[in-house]
């Protein structure tokens, strides 16, 4: 068949002669995942190098490739500071991220409602909920099982809104918005009533968890988190395919022989899984969920084969830098890192609000 | 005639106290193009959301080719089968491409997701649907023809025998009302099965093979155009005065619709032997 004009390919195709193996994704992603990589290391190094210890750019690479001289009169210091207060911190504002982002798009995408959002629906609020009970209640909780606790908090919120909105088809985003309002408000009634009757100092410590916050960060709550992204990340990236199909509406989707409801359930608990990880090991931060899939869109177009991965990118580039400007803006205190991402991400949902009419 | 599609006392509704449509038969043959045509509620969307399993029976069966399609799983129906519903919505931004390559998911696998071959059939819809110019474009900046076809051309990519359409035409402008079925008609001659919703029973009648008129969810009438389109069918099926003519261009039935302000007319000015179509514009042309 004559094919006539060659298509220019906007497309990259990732295929082996050897395996049955082939990935497809937009031109544009390669460029714009290595922009944003880029840009999340300048602002990583920037960031370890920021604080009331000061130390120099080059002397952060120096110690995190362990390629400071150990004559250097602060190495030790250096290391502590680099390696036990920033480090961690920081990596876990990239991955908490990098979660909340994925977990923005997968909804936004299952839902086709431009305005679903962890935070935004509840499933965050759930997930914190639980959370802190167990922080509450269980004072020596080993952090690993956090997360466990919050996917349990955030499913029962996910499958509320599930029965109340999603299975009667297609729901408007408003309508699904104000059931996540409704669920949130609920929820925070609940957490004021545990807070009233909790220990003082745990309630002071679960007000700064509730706002968002990546204070106080260990390396095992990097580890507790990377755990859940190793396993659902993957998930998530190749059922991409499904996503697409499921944004073409029901009928299209089913009628390319997706099964629509096994599959929107099971991308559900991807992105509720992704959630509640986050939120277990910082909180409820908002507002990333939303505002990353929605820049990412514009950046790489709608195909979620390359939309959630730099989705997740962008995530975590914002996050970085929202701690980053935390710890700046009225230094020696320190912003929570929700708040910086509210200040930016309410007057966004507003616009996109507006926009959705 | 061997009957590739055959439906068998399918009954079908979204509650279970009234069913749109009830214990109905019909055999539809390979290859052939069929127009299911009926008054608004008359249960015709109904029954092709019934044909392609969006909708669960409560009683009978449907089988593609022997097979009863609710036993078949998801994907292997899909490889048969594609679905066109009525006024899709693509997502913001999705290019024409984008958009027909999703017909290959039925095709794909969890690690196959791209191959030569995927890539060489969505040239060929592409091309068929004479869109290759337009493949790197947004499907919302396109015109609403260019965007009907581009869906007909992500279900063309689905490479399945049946095609099952819901008013293919709908919002069009007539130009590309023509445009898309002209279409559908290239993909009839090339074998496909092709089953739609009509509004126009006129286009109906140009373009299918059979036509099934259906009310209260229940058949009518079925057969070529010539023995559907009749004034009596019409005037049960639709509760409407019609006159039914020659297609000047076709030569298939053409139905005229009479209406209140047509009757007045037509007892003043008609003659008595026919040809009311040039009967008032010569009237006119005499009187002045």
């Amino acid at each position: 068949m004559n094919v006539g004009r060659p298509l220019k390919s906007t497309w990259l195709t990732l295929r082996f002669r050897k395996l049955p193996f082939s990935y497809r994704i937009d031109r544009r992603v390669p460029l714009v995942a290595l922009l944003l990589m880029a840009f999340t290391l300048m602002v990583l190094i920037f960031s370890i190098s920021y604080g009331a210890y000061d130390i120099s750019p080059l002397e952060v690479i120096q110690t995190i490739s362990g390629t400071l001289p150990q004559d250097h009169p602060d190495y030790r210091n250096f290391n502590l500071v680099v390696h036990t207060f920033r480090l961690p911190r920081i990596i876990l504002a990239f991955l908490v991220g990098a979660a909340l982002a994925t977990s923005g798009a997968i909804m936004q995408g299952i839902t086709r409602n431009p305005l679903a959002d962890p935070y935004l629906l509840g499933v965050s609020g759930g997930a914190a909920l639980v959370a802190v009970a167990l922080i509450v209640w269980l004072k020596d909780l080993p952090i690993s099982l956090l997360p466990w606790g919050a996917f349990a908090g955030a499913l029962l919120t996910a499958g509320t809104i599930y029965i109340l909105a999603l299975k009667q088809g297609s729901s408007s985003p408003v309508r699904l918005i104000l059931i996540g309002v409704a669920l949130g408000s609920m929820i925070g009634a609940v957490l004021t009533v545990m807070l009233l009757f909790g220990d003082i100092n745990d309630v002071q410590q679960a007000y700064v968890w509730l706002t968002g916050s990546v204070y106080g960060t260990r390396w095992e709550h990097v580890q507790a988190l990377s755990g859940w992204l190793l396993v659902f990340l993957p998930i998530a990236f190749f059922m991409a395919r499904s996503l697409n199909a499921l944004n073409l509406g029901d009928e299209t989707a089913q009628g390319l022989g997706l099964r629509v409801e096994w599959q929107r359930g099971a991308l559900l608990i991807v992105s509720v899984a992704l959630a509640a990880a986050a939120v277990a090991v910082a909180g409820t931060i908002g507002f990333v969920g939303l505002i990353a899939p929605h820049v990412t869109r514009r950046l790489v177009g709608p195909s979620h084969e390359g939309l959630l991965p730099v989705s997740a990118l962008f995530g975590g580039a914002l996050l970085v830098l929202a701690d980053l400007i935390g710890r700046w803006v009225i230094a020696p205190g320190e912003l929570p890192i929700g708040i910086i991402t509210a200040i930016v991400g309410a007057p966004y949902f507003l616009y996109l609000l507006y926009r959705s009419r | 005639m061997n009957s590739f599609i055959h439906i068998e006392n399918l009954s079908l509704s979204y509650d279970n106290d009234l069913m749109i449509v009830h214990q109905l038969n019909l055999q539809i043959s390979k290859g052939t193009m069929t127009a299911l045509v009926g008054p608004n509620g008359c249960g015709k969307s109904t029954l092709l959301r019934g044909l392609s399993r969006l909708l669960k029976p409560k009683q009978g069966a449907v089988y593609l080719d022997g097979q009863n399609i609710h036993a078949m799983k998801a994907r292997d129906l899909a490889q048969q089968l594609g679905i066109l519903p009525q006024s899709p919505t693509a997502p913001e931004g999705l290019t024409v491409h984008e958009l027909v390559a999703q017909g290959r998911y039925p095709h794909q696998s969890w690690f196959q997701q791209w191959s030569h071959n995927d890539e060489q059939i969505v040239q060929e819809a592409l091309v068929t649907t004479n869109l290759t110019m337009f493949a790197d474009h947004p499907v919302d900046t396109l015109s609403g023809g260019q965007r009907q076809r581009a869906w007909v051309a992500m279900a063309l990519a689905q490479q399945t025998d049946v095609l099952l359409l819901d008013e293919p035409t709908t919002y069009l402008d007539l130009a590309y009302q023509m445009d898309v079925l002209d279409l559908l008609d290239d993909l009839n001659a090339k074998g496909h099965t092709i089953i739609m919703v009509l509004h126009d029973l006129n286009q109906a009648a140009r373009y299918a093979d059979t036509i099934v008129a259906l009310r209260g969810g229940q058949i009518v009438a079925q057969g070529t155009p010539e023995q559907v389109m009749t004034v009596e069918n019409i005037l049960q099926v639709f509760g409407l005065q019609a006159e039914v003519m020659t297609d000047p261009i076709t030569g298939t039935p053409m139905c005229v619709p009479i209406g209140r302000r047509g009757s007045r007319r037509k007892t003043r000015l008609a003659p008595s032997n026919g040809r009311y179509l040039l009967t008032p514009v010569m009237h006119e042309l005499e009187r002045s």
